[in-house]
C-alpha cells in the first residue's frame, strides 16, 4: 500500500507487562478513507493498542504512523484525530455542553462545534444538562460528540455503540459511513460483530496480542470456506443429500433438519441435478459465506 | 499552554466549586477574624494560648491584617484539598485521557492546570483578606481598638507584605496537594493523607518534640503565612518550603510524564 493512502500503520507494535505480552508484535495497515473494524474478545490487546496509537501508552517495542508522523510523536498528529476511549470520561458535575467546551478549549477548536457536534448526535436537547443525569446512551453519545470535536481526519472509537438501543446504533453506523464518505478514516472497535461487518471495509482482528488478520473484509470471508444449506421435501432425504455431498468429495452434515454442505456456490446446481435424478426434491438450496462472527471464531479459534 | 489555563479554568469556575471554596474560605476568616476582636478582654485568650493577641498589637501598623495571618494556615489547607482533588479526580473520572488527547504536552498540561489552579487561590486569598480587614475595621471601636495607624504607608506595606506571604504559603500548599494527587491518583486517599499529616501528626510531633517544627512541611507553609514565628525563621521556613515543593514536584512531574495512562 502507499505510504499517501495509509491513514495508520504500525510495525511490530509491542506492549509487554511482567505478565506477559499485551499485544505483541503487531502489523496491519489502515488506508485513508476507510472504515476498520478492530476485533477480539475481552483481553485481545485492543484497548492497548489504541492507547499506544494515541501517545497514552509507551509501546515497548515496534513503531507506528499515524498520518505519517510517528506514534511517539503524538503532538504531530492527535489534532487531526478524535478518539474514544474504553467509554466516556467526563466530568459529572459539569453539563454536557460544558463537557465539550474544557475539550474544545484544551484542543484550541471553535466553540461553534460544540454545537454542531451535539447537534450532530442527537443531544442538543440535553446540552445543559448535567453528566451525571445523562443515560449510558446519552454518555456514549457525548463521547462521540467530543471525537468529533477536531473534525478529525481519524476518527478512533472503542466500543461506540454501547449502551445505544437499535435505532441508535443504526445512527452511529450511518453517521460513521457518511463520515468515511467524507474521507475520514474511522477505526472502531466493537464486539458487536454483525455491526462491524455491516460498516467495515477492512478487519483487524486480534487475538491474545496478535493480529490474526488484517485486510480488507472481502479478502478475510474469501479466505473462508463457503458453504451451503440444503432442505428437502422428505427431511428423511437430508442423509441421501449428504451422501452425494460426500461422495462429490464435500464435507456435510445435518444439523436441526438443515444440511450443511461445504462447497462454492457454483457447485450447487450439480448437487441439485443430482438431487433431483436421485428422486429427492430440494426445497432450500442456499449458498452462503460465513459471516464475521462465525470468521471470527474460526479464526480465533475460541468457541462461539 | 494558556489553552490548558482557560480550560481548567472552566472547571473551576463552576458554582458549587468556586462559591463552596470561597463560602469556607470566608467562614473561617470571619470567624478567626472576628473571635480576636470579641474574646480581646476574655481570660482565655483570643488566640493560640502561647502567642496571645493584645490590644496594642491589634493598634499597630500590622493590626488590621492579624486575623488574616492567622488564618492563612486554614486557607492553605482548603487550597490542598482543592488542587488535590481536582488533579486526582483527573484518573478517577477518567478524563486524563481525554485531556492528553487534547493536550499531549504533559509537562505543558501540569504547567497550566498549576497557572489555574494558582489563580484560584489568588481569588480566594484576595477575597478573604480583603473580607478580614474589613470585618476588623468594623469590629475594631468596640473592641476599644484604635485603627489610626492600620492605613498609615507603614500599614499599608504590612498590609501588602502579609498578602505576598499568606499568598506563597496558600499556593505551596496547594502544589503539596497537587503533587499528593499525582503520586496516589485517589482524591480521597490524597487529601485524607494529606490533612490529616498538617493538622494532626504535624501538631503532635511538634508538641512531643518541638525541634520537629524546624523540618515538618506543613509547618514551614505556616510559618511563611505568618511571617516568620519566634521559633522558625521566615528565611528558614521559605528555605525548607522550597526544598520540599521542589523535590515534590520534581518527582511527581517525572512520574507524570513517563506514566503509562491506562485508566
Amino acid at each position: 500500500m502507499h505510504a499517501q493512502t495509509i491513514a495508520l500503520s504500525v510495525q511490530d507494535l509491542s506492549k509487554k507487562y511482567d505478565s506477559g505480552f499485551a499485544v505483541s508484535h503487531a502489523n496491519f495497515e489502515v488506508p485513508l478513507g476507510s472504515i476498520c473494524g478492530f476485533v477480539g474478545p475481552n483481553g485481545a490487546g485492543k484497548t492497548t493498542t489504541i492507547r499506544m496509537l494515541l501517545g497514552l501508552i509507551t509501546p515497548t517495542g515496534g513503531t507506528g504512523q499515524i498520518l505519517g508522523h510517528s506514534i511517539s510523536d503524538p503532538d504531530e498528529y492527535l489534532k487531526h484525530v478524535g478518539a474514544m476511549i474504553e467509554g466516556p470520561a467526563f466530568y459529572p458535575a459539569l453539563s454536557g455542553a460544558e463537557n465539550l467546551h474544557v475539550l474544545a478549549t484544551l484542543g484550541g477548536f471553535s466553540h461553534k462545534r460544540v454545537a454542531e457536534v451535539l447537534k450532530t448526535v442527537g443531544l442538543a436537547d440535553r446540552a445543559q444538562s448535567k453528566f451525571k443525569t445523562y443515560s449510558l446512551g446519552m454518555k456514549q453519545r457525548l463521547g462521540i460528540a467530543a471525537a468529533l470535536l477536531p473534525d478529525p481526519k481519524i476518527l478512533i472509537l472503542d466500543e461506540p455503540t454501547n449502551g445505544l438501543d437499535p435505532e441508535g446504533i443504526q445512527e452511529i453506523r450511518d453517521l460513521l459511513r457518511g463520515l468515511a464518505d467524507k474521507g475520514t478514516t474511522v477505526f472502531v472497535s466493537s464486539h458487536l460483530l454483525s455491526e462491524l461487518e455491516i460498516i467495515s471495509d477492512y478487519i483487524v482482528m486480534l487475538r491474545k496480542g496478535e493480529v490474526v488478520f488484517a485486510g480488507p473484509i472481502q479478502q478475510l470471508f474469501e479466505a473462508q470456506q463457503p458453504f451451503m444449506l440444503v432442505r428437502a421435501e422428505n427431511a428423511s432425504d437430508l442423509d441421501k443429500v449428504v451422501a452425494i455431498a460426500v461422495a462429490d468429495g464435500h464435507k456435510a452434515h445435518i444439523q436441526s433438519g438443515v444440511a450443511h454442505i461445504e462447497g462454492p456456490a457454483d457447485w450447487a446446481g450439480v448437487l441439485n441435478k443430482k438431487a433431483f435424478e436421485a428422486g429427492i426434491i430440494l426445497t432450500q438450496l442456499s449458498p452462503q459465506l460465513p459471516n464475521l462472527e462465525e470468521t471470527f471464531f474460526e479464526m480465533t479459534g475460541d468457541k462461539k | 499552554m494558556i489553552r490548558v489555563v482557560r480550560a481548567e479554568w472552566r472547571k473551576l469556575r463552576r458554582p458549587t466549586l468556586f462559591l463552596g471554596t470561597i463560602g469556607a474560605a470566608l467562614f473561617f476568616t470571619s470567624l478567626f477574624t472576628t473571635l480576636l476582636f470579641t474574646l480581646i478582654d476574655s481570660p482565655r485568650g483570643n488566640s493560640d494560648p502561647s502567642n496571645p493577641i493584645s490590644r496594642e498589637m491589634l493598634s499597630s501598623f500590622g493590626g488590621s491584617i492579624i486575623g488574616f495571618t492567622n488564618v492563612g494556615g486554614l486557607l492553605g489547607i482548603i487550597a490542598y484539598c482543592v488542587f488535590a482533588a481536582q488533579t486526582a479526580q483527573e484518573y478517577t473520572y477518567g478524563t486524563l485521557r481525554n485531556l492528553l488527547v487534547r493536550q499531549p504536552g504533559r509537562l505543558r498540561l501540569l504547567a497550566g492546570k498549576l497557572i489555574s489552579m494558582k489563580l484560584f487561590a489568588l481569588v480566594m486569598v484576595l477575597i478573604s483578606g480583603a473580607v478580614s480587614i474589613a470585618i476588623a475595621y468594623f469590629l475594631a471601636p468596640g473592641a476599644e481598638v484604635e485603627r489610626a495607624l492600620w492605613f498609615s504607608a507603614d500599614g499599608w506595606s504590612q498590609i501588602g507584605r502579609t498578602f505576598v506571604n499568606v499568598s506563597i504559603s496558600v499556593v505551596g500548599f496547594g502544589i503539596l496537594g497537587m503533587i499528593m494527587g499525582l503520586l496516589l491518583r485517589s482524591p480521597i486517599s490524597s487529601i485524607a493523607i494529606g490533612v490529616l499529616w498538617i493538622l494532626i501528626i504535624e501538631n503532635l510531633l511538634g508538641a512531643v518534640k518541638s525541634s520537629t517544627l524546624d523540618w515538618l512541611p506543613g509547618n514551614q507553609l505556616n510559618v511563611i503565612a505568618m511571617g516568620g514565628t519566634p521559633q522558625v525563621s521566615y528565611s528558614h521556613g521559605l528555605t525548607m518550603a522550597v526544598i520540599y515543593i521542589g523535590v515534590g514536584a520534581l518527582v511527581a512531574s517525572v512520574l507524570f510524564s513517563r506514566r503509562d495512562v491506562a485508566n
